[in-house]
């Protein structure tokens, strides 16, 4: 095993049968980010069953593929995983290490940046490559990992640098960057490593129980028409209009932080920083301000349709359409004249 | 069998609702116009901590917060609502931290308690959202982590049954005490106020606080409810000043940028049924719906 690579790893989620969305997007990512390095990209997927899962990392431009394969591994608990990585990490410190902000990632990524001391970012919206001076010490650095996420609630935007540990570590959430086919005959090289070099048999400490995983229902990351309503739409029974248009138009409903923690709609229609990132064709957005989490979460929507009553709401600087009035008067009129002039 | 039961909880800035006023020109925060309220989730972990109060007499429910002296005010919250006692951990050697920094701490916090069988506290704060704290805290500790927690659902012969809420569904795990359980805002809300436990402790004051009282209430504060809302210090906790505050983060913040995006060239349509049905059209046209 190469010692010291000084590359960029990505965390590769394995989901029973496949390798999670996020982290062939990381994949994709990180591609550009080790290109920029002039490093290595390497993958590590632990888990059971894992086949010739190589094949399907490959593309996505993994030149290395660390291989885990162990039924204890699967499903995922927290210690014997992380034991996995910090070990693995110490024997070949990675510059960078990426994972997905999922519920895995973001319960492994701090245990790893705990032990190794090494900073973690969390659900970062940017990853970029560039250099960095302490302002204290006038130090210099070169090459650094720009971790660039939304803070404070996602009102101001934060770059963090950590100048001095390795690995560089950062989270990112589902759908923010995007999953592309690096070269569809890239070849990794693949490395088996065995659970027992890595994990001593007490991490096997938390037991699962029991399992009920269901795929949701609500899929508002691949829907092509998104009718999305904020705190203006005033109540529960407001979002029965959002509801009937997204109905009408063969979309789906999605929401701010804000309607969401008033209870009006589940938390897997949340878009934004703290939710779903979506690119839809159509975005409606329903009283909706526009705070900059929640914009960050789809201003890559093609068209961006904005009822408000406040015409100076910040959401309409981003909107190809601005509709000023009430949301209950305007919804009601669109889904009448979609009936009217649809086939 | 009683349990040591410590809640971690943290007064964070509502970021929520954040108005116009909250901004300040050149785009940072105006900190003094957002009310400082007790974290949302940490809430959540304090009714599970309460719940396990419940079902196991003897057991004690200890805060532990870092922050400003003020943030004495969520402990005090906390002890209305039913826990026994806590402490801030405050010490201006501990500004500027990040999570790694933060969790250290804590830990170091823990370290000095007597015993603990299970630390709770929120999945995260809603200042930062990372999440980052709670695991932090286990790893330092050497102790399993159970995260995304909805409900602790039995607690007994020294292991704990957890339902987590993921992504997808839910899981049920069982971890060795002790054990630290992050719970997420999913989980049942907190039990409001006990009137009774408010006229009791309102004289509870911390050390820092008693110093603005007057002579009379700082002589109640001292006869009713002496010593439950701590002060420490990082020398107390033995903290390596090498690992705590900005010199002990790994991370740091390279640059706060107010968010800009680009501006589209908007047209401005008005409330009125022929334009609303101008733009219905256009959009069936190109085929954006329909």
């Amino acid at each position: 095993m190469t010692q010291d690579n000084n590359n960029l790893i990505v965390y590769c989620e394995w989901d029973e049968d496949h390798v999670a969305d996020v982290s062939l997007e990381l994949l994709t990512k990180g591609r550009v980010l080790a290109d920029k390095l002039g490093v290595k990209l390497e993958a590590i997927v632990a888990g059971h069953n894992l086949g010739e899962v190589e094949k399907e990392l490959a593309p996505y431009g993994a030149d290395v593929v660390y291989k885990v394969d162990d039924a204890r591994l699967a499903p995922y608990t927290t210690n014997p995983h992380a034991a996995l990585l910090i070990n693995l990490f110490r024997q070949i410190k990675p510059q960078i290490c990426l994972m997905g902000a999922t519920t895995i990632g973001r319960d492994l990524g701090p245990r790893v940046s705990s032990c190794l001391h090494s900073g973690l970012t969390a659900d970062c919206t940017a990853l970029e490559i560039g250099d960095h001076t302490d302002p204290k010490t006038g130090k210099s650095y070169t090459d650094l990992l720009y971790q660039i996420r939304p803070a404070f609630g996602g009102n101001i935007v934060a770059t963090i640098v950590n100048p001095e540990c390795r690995p560089q570590m950062a989270t990112v959430r589902e759908g923010v960057m995007k999953k592309e086919i690096y070269n569809p005959d890239h070849k990794a090289e693949v490395i088996n490593l065995k659970a027992d070099d890595f994990v001593k048999p007490e991490d096997y400490v938390v037991e699962i129980i029991d399992r009920h995983i269901e795929q949701s229902k609500i899929n508002i990351k691949n829907s092509p028409i998104i009718v999305a309503g904020g705190y203006g739409v005033g109540s529960k029974e407001g979002f029965d209009q959002i509801f009937k248009l997204a109905g009408v138009l063969g979309g789906e409903v999605g929401a701010t932080r804000a309607a969401v923690d008033a209870g009006w709609v589940e938390h897997a229609r949340q878009i934004g920083q703290t939710g779903t990132t979506v690119r839809p064709k159509l975005y409606i957005a329903c009283g909706i301000s526009g705070q900059i989490q929640h914009i960050a979460g789809m201003q890559e929507s093609s068209i961006i349709i904005s009822i408000n009553n406040d015409p100076n709401a910040p959401i309409n600087t981003i909107a190809d359409y601005v509709i000023t009035g009430n949301v209950e008067d305007i919804v009601p009129k669109l889904i009448k004249y979609y009936k009217k002039n649809s086939k | 069998m009683s349990l040591n039961i410590i809640v971690l909880a943290k007064q964070v800035p509502d970021t929520r609702n954040v108005g116009k006023d909250a901004m300040k020109e050149d785009g940072t925060i105006n900190r003094a116009a957002l009310p400082a309220i007790f974290n949302p989730e940490d809430l959540n972990a304090l009714e599970q901590a309460l719940r396990l109060k419940d079902a196991n007499p003897g057991s004690t429910v200890t805060m532990l917060t870092m922050g400003l002296p003020r943030a004495s005010e969520i402990i005090r919250e906390a002890i209305y609502r039913g826990a026994d006692g806590g402490v801030v951990l405050t010490d201006r050697a501990l500004g500027g931290a990040d999570t790694l920094a933060t969790s250290y701490s804590l830990a170091q916090a823990v370290k000095k308690m007597e015993g603990y069988d299970i630390i709770l506290g929120g999945r995260q704060a809603i200042d930062g959202d990372t999440a980052q704290v709670g695991p932090q805290i286990a790893e330092k500790l050497g102790i399993p982590q159970v995260t995304y927690a909805e409900e602790i659902l039995d607690c007994k012969d020294g292991y704990v049954i957890v339902k987590r809420r993921l992504e997808h569904g839910v899981e049920t795990v069982k971890a060795p005490l002790p054990c630290v359980v992050t719970v997420t805002g999913s989980a049942d809300e907190c039990r409001p106020r006990n009137a009774q436990r408010v006229c009791k402790f309102k004289y509870a004051a911390s050390p820092t606080e008693k110093l603005a009282l007057s002579e009379e209430a700082a002589k109640h504060a001292d006869e009713r409810c002496p010593g439950i809302i701590q002060e420490w210090n990082a020398a107390f906790v033995e903290a390596d000043p090498e690992q705590i505050g900005f010199p002990g983060s790994p991370t740091k913040v390279k640059a706060i940028e107010n968010v800009v995006f680009t501006a589209k060239e908007s047209r401005r349509l008005e409330n009125n049924d022929e334009q609303i049905e101008e733009l219905v059209k256009e959009l069936i046209a190109n085929h954006t719906i329909g």
